[in-house]
């Protein structure tokens, strides 16, 4: 072999840092290869992808308000993946707390309280907590598997609002489009500024990163998750319950994605439509991922995932390039960081084809 | 010089081999005659290890010379080296529990050998020659690991060997079994197989081997005859001057009963596993019991019944009881703060997470020890107490953050220790509190458990080490699949006596 991969002593700190770099790096180098090969310039498309979306505080203000929902759930997925609860149900919990938020909503169109909202939101995380606790139930019971409960309640919740929305929560005034009435201003969360969308989930999220780096960094709870993620035999032997541990991983990253859902409806788009999430719980596996599963690199990677979103709907726009383009990157971003973490724990070494120089004599017979 | 050139059966000239931050091999030379039993002393971290692997051909040197029967070698695998008739017992076994041995033999022999039925004559014929008893239709999980051992013996000896390495063997072995497998061994040499004995047990290498080289730091510290020398002047060897290597503590008596375990009895799930059966005992404060007993026969059923992690139904939590309350049924963590601290036998993966730093890991089970106010982890005083673990039982390391699994064996298990000794725990569960630790660093062990004990704590070790446990412990018991000998002041029982009780024979107490 010609390169030979040798176990690192520790970790290298510097490629902790540098991998996701040069992932970034790798990933323009096969976009811009992929353009070409389109047919379209690449420093042109690359513009148009990464540039022109935040231009303009306007732009900016917009993938604020993409990477709001996507950060809530990776921040939320942090908490479960330190504790290696592979909750892949953010998706559904989303939807499942926008669901339950729209129906509270609509019930008070007439309620003009500065309770409202509060009462929406709490009902949107409580939600989302709920459907996390089915399989954290399922698994501390009957010792299911998060990972195929978690999907298969993606489905259940996706449903579940179809049905809502095409049925009982449908708006009677709304000519039969499958959509709620508009909530009440009181339900709303309110904008920031005047002229742009921008709205107080901002604000949620910011908090909610100051949760979840106390908890994980400082707490002793944080710790005990750790743990347990890291090597469950060690978590047993000091008595931190595993089962107790689950459902609180599951409940907070449930709870935190069913606020992401229920900002949304309340949000940006005010009234419980079909496509409330454009797979942002999903977005948020590979951003909480990026991010190192921790609450600032998570932040960046939330960003960098927004504008890939704007960026792909502005390509789509004007050069006609398919919507899919951003799920390529995406995924392409993520294979590359996966391989290049390889380097924090192992070194690349030039292979035996150059080494034997110390040993070219050992094969002569003694003299 | 004492070989002749002719009758060298393996010779190594200046091997040295170099591990990032660490010269593991630093110009080694060593010399086996045809039919020698040469031992191979050091402690850990030492170079044992590398220099075996560069034999075994797993890795290679990156300079130096083996010379084999004459001729210059380079053994780039296992398979090479054994080609050239070199074959070695590892430690740990490489044996598949669901397969007989003649199938486990096969299987390691090659498809060329022959079926498990073709082998079965040749296993019978050379484990009778070497007086190693084995049936090659039996399945291994029903062996007892001295059996196991003698499987992986006669998969060398199913080739024409002309080198045994055999790395630590006698570690997991009852003293009987020891002296079964020296027979073997002299046997073996009788017919001019040369035999590399790695070992760190002292009387062993003085009673079986007719050389030794010892390893220090990678070097050769020197080379003499076993038999012509003392135990302290081998240990002086290999760990340079060390206080404590002959120490003898004085027995204490005990004052208050801390733990009894009363009737206790567990059963298994796993079939591969053992049962409890009833068993009995108490340890008082102020003195050391000792559990003898080959790995495999309760050792961890019982550890995990203590710490909590296997936990009894309410309606049994009498069983198991500290200072009279019942606590048989109480988590882990309910365990420590009521006084309880556990030195697991496994130091990566049980005792410490491998890859969190020794501060968090001595966070880890120092919990209840004032680290942790509202909820929140007190950063500075875990880091103290990690500073204070590493300074006092002089735990080798570059600082407090390095992972735990970078550290080596013998210094990872002193940091363990100390954070459980630091916690001035009333009650002490320690499993084979040195096992692979060198010389120097199992005297500051034993040291400190007798400092334990006689502040008051009541310590209970389970080990496989007897000479240990005759050093330390007031009393002694042995566990035997499932069952516990009656317990003895150390001073009324032998050695012959516990290798008895280690084959189970003695009557059960709890039918008496």
């Amino acid at each position: 072999m010609l390169l030979t991969l040798e176990p690192r002593l520790q970790q290298s700190r510097r490629h902790l840092l540098l991998s996701p770099l040069l992932a970034a790096l790798l990933t323009l180098l096969c976009g811009a290869l992929l353009f070409a090969a389109l047919g379209h310039d690449p420093l042109a498309t690359f513009h148009t992808l990464l540039i022109e979306p935040v231009q303009d505080f306007y732009g900016v203000s917009e993938l604020l308000i993409k990477a709001i929902p996507i950060l809530l759930c990776a921040l939320g997925l942090a908490v479960a993946y330190q504790a290696r609860i592979w909750n892949i149900g953010a998706e559904g919990q989303l939807l499942i707390g926008a669901l339950a938020g729209s129906a509270l909503a609509i019930n008070l169109l007439d309620w003009d309280s500065v309770l409202a909202l509060p009462a929406v939101i709490l009902t949107g995380v409580l939600a989302g907590a709920l459907w996390a606790a089915l399989a954290a139930w399922l698994r501390t019971h009957f010792n299911a598997n998060e990972i195929l409960t978690t999907i298969m309640l993606n489905y259940i919740a996706l449903n579940l609002l179809l049905y809502f929305v095409h049925g009982p929560l449908k708006d009677p005034e709304g000519f039969s489009f499958p959509q709620s009435a508009m909530f009440a201003d009181a339900s709303r969360l309110p904008t920031l500024f005047d002229d742009v969308r921008l709205h107080a989930g901002f604000y949620l999220v910011l908090l909610a990163a100051v949760a979840v780096w106390v908890l994980l960094s400082r707490s002793f709870l944080g710790f005990q998750v750790r743990v347990l993620g890291l090597d469950s035999r060690a978590a047993g032997l000091m008595g931190f319950r595993e089962k107790r541990l689950v459902w609180l991983a599951l409940l907070i990253s449930g709870g935190l994605a069913g606020l992401a859902g229920v900002s949304e409806v309340t949000g940006p788009i005010g009234q419980l439509v079909p496509q409330v999430s454009p797979g942002y719980g999903y977005a948020a596996i590979t951003v909480a991922f990026l991010g190192r599963l921790n609450p600032l690199g998570i932040i960046v990677a939330g960003l960098l995932m927004a504008l890939l979103y704007l960026g792909g709907e502005n390509a789509q726009m004007t050069l006609n390039l398919p919507q899919s383009l951003t799920e390529l990157f995406q995924g392409m971003m993520l294979f590359f960081l996966l391989a290049c973490d390889l380097l924090i724990l192992y070194r690349v070494r030039l292979g035996s084809w150059f080494r034997p120089a110390t040993r070219k004599h050992t094969e002569h017979a003694p003299a | 010089m004492p070989h002749s050139a002719s009758s060298l059966r393996l010779e190594l000239r200046a091997i040295t081999k170099r591990y990032p931050g660490t010269l593991a091999n630093d110009r080694i030379d060593l010399r086996i005659s045809a039919g020698e039993i040469h031992a191979l002393l050091g402690e850990n971290g030492a170079g044992k290890s590398t220099l075996m692997k560069i034999i075994y051909g797993v890795t290679a040197p990156d300079s130096g010379e083996v010379v084999w029967q004459g001729q210059r070698v380079q053994v780039r695998d296992p398979a090479q080296a054994r080609a050239l008739g070199i074959g070695m017992v590892f430690q740990h076994f490489s044996l598949f529990e669901t397969l007989t041995v003649a199938e486990n033999i096969a299987l390691a022999l090659g498809r060329d050998a022959g079926t498990p039925k073709q082998l079965e004559p040749k296993i019978r014929e050379v484990s009778q020659r070497y007086g190693m008893g084995l049936e090659p239709e039996r399945l291994v999980h029903s062996l007892s690991i001295g059996e196991r051992q003698r499987v992986e013996i006669v998969r060398c000896l199913m080739q024409d060997i002309r080198l045994l390495i055999l790395d630590e063997p006698t570690s997991v072995l009852t003293p009987q079994e020891v002296d079964e497998l020296f027979v073997t061994l002299r046997a073996l040499a009788a017919e001019g197989c040369s035999i590399l004995f790695i070992s760190h047990k002292l009387g062993e290498v003085r009673a079986l081997c007719d050389s030794a080289t010892v390893l220090r730091g990678g070097r050769v510290a020197g080379a003499c005859v076993p038999r012509e020398c003392s135990d302290l002047q081998l240990a002086r060897l290999m760990v340079g001057d060390a206080e404590g290597l002959e120490a003898s503590y004085p027995k204490a008596s005990g004052g208050l009963t801390r733990l009894r375990v009363d009737d206790l009895s567990w059963h298994n799930l796993d079939p591969f596993g053992t049962s409890l059966d009833r068993l009995r005992l108490e340890v008082r404060s102020g003195e050391i019991v000792g559990i003898a007993g080959v790995a495999g026969n309760g050792q961890d059923e019982l550890l995990a019944l203590l710490s909590g992690e296997t936990r009894l139904p309410r309606g049994e939590r009498e069983r198991i009881t500290l200072d009279q309350q019942p606590i048989a049924n109480l988590h882990p963590d309910v365990r420590r703060r009521l006084g309880m601290a556990f030195v697991p036998a496994e130091r990566l993966g049980h005792g410490a997470v491998p890859d969190m730093s020794l501060a968090d890991n001595a966070l880890l089970s120092s919990f209840h020890q004032g680290l942790v106010g509202h909820g929140m982890v007190r950063r500075g005083r875990v880091e103290a107490l990690a500073e204070n673990i590493v300074r006092r039982f002089g735990v080798k390391t570059p600082d407090i953050h390095t992972l735990a699994r970078s550290l080596s064996g013998g210094n990872l298990q002193k940091f363990i220790l100390g954070r459980e000794v630091m916690q001035q725990p009333t009650l002490l569960v320690a499993a084979h509190p040195t096992w692979g630790v060198d010389v120097g660093a199992a005297a500051t062990i034993h040291r400190e458990l007798i400092a334990l004990r006689d502040a008051g704590a009541a310590i209970l070790v389970i080990s496989e080490d007897l000479d240990e446990l005759f050093q330390i412990s007031d009393r002694l018991g042995a566990l035997c699949s499932g069952r516990l000998s009656p317990l003895k002041a150390t001073a009324h029982t032998t050695l012959t006596e516990v290798g008895r009780w280690m084959a189970g024979e003695f009557d059960n107490p709890a039918a008496a």
